[in-house]
């Protein structure tokens, strides 16, 4: 699935992906490509991943988080994981992603 | 329990063909009636095998991939993910979590580690210039136990009655 500009909001000083219904390698490389270029922003400091539409991820989308993860926590930015299904918060578990993100329901 | 059954499939190398082989996955077990967590078990392990041979066995310039998959007369499914790229050099340490020849910032190095996570049993084999292998099984000899079917937990009552 393609990932559409309005997937992606700057909210003060955070950017907020929608995430698509299944995260895995295919749909990766557009999600990145987009959050990075406005991640150079310099105005983003955080990125909020929301999991409302997401039925499926695999580890593509751990990548996708632990590379962003990497570009904004040496400035002191923080990742927040939203509206997560048991199925996604189980990922991000077994994943050890919890203990370094914040993981709300 | 059901007769054995098998099927056999072959497609291209391309990330589109990873949503395929989930679909065909989770409608092939769906006569066993498995619990959606074992069904999203078996559907990310397969996921993380197909994707594993486009990038890295065929390096992301094509090729075949086949899937095969088995259910036995008492419940075992067993899945075979196999792809005639480049091949492991290092089995054992493509297996570390973690491990990823990709990009740092691109892959996350967990494929095996998922498919280990959610499947009861992998092995692979690999012989670098003539592909890889990945098997998988996962027992459903207690599908459906401990879990209410949503119709029933929605119709009944405690005591069983509508």
């Amino acid at each position: 699935m393609k990932q559409r500009l309005e997937d992606f909001a700057i909210i003060d000083n955070y950017l907020c992906i929608r995430m698509p219904r299944e995260v895995d390698h295919h749909g990766a490389a557009g999600i990145r490509e987009s959050a990075d270029r406005l991640i150079m922003d310099d105005k983003v400091r955080n990125i909020v991943f929301d999991f409302e539409d997401t039925t499926f991820m695999d580890s593509s989308g751990i990548g996708i988080i632990i590379g962003r993860y990497r570009k904004i926590s040496c400035f002191g930015g923080k990742v927040y994981a939203i509206n997560t299904s048991d199925r996604v918060r189980r990922l991000l578990k077994t994943s050890g992603m919890s203990a370094i993100i914040e993981v709300l329901t | 329990m059901n007769r054995r059954n098998e099927i056999y499939m072959e497609f291209d190398a391309i990330s589109e063909n990873e949503g395929l082989a989930r679909v065909v996955i989770a409608a092939f077990l769906a006569r066993l009636d498995p619990t959606v967590e074992q069904l999203e078990d078996v559907r990310t392990a397969v996921s993380e095998a197909v994707t594993n041979a486009i990038i890295h066995g065929y390096e992301e310039k094509g090729g075949k991939v086949v899937m095969q998959a088995a259910l036995s007369e008492n419940g075992v499914l067993e899945v075979h993910i196999c792809d005639t790229g480049v091949g492991i050099a290092d089995v054992e340490q493509a297996m570390q979590p973690l491990f990823t020849t990709g990009s740092e910032n691109e892959r996350s190095g967990m494929g095996f580690a998922f498919m280990e996570a959610f499947m009861d049993r992998i092995e692979v084999e690999s012989v670098p210039g003539e592909g890889t292998k990945v098997h998988m099984w996962k027992s459903f000899e207690h599908c459906g136990e401990g879990t209410q079917p949503i119709l029933q937990a929605a119709v009944w009552n405690s005591d069983g009655r509508l």
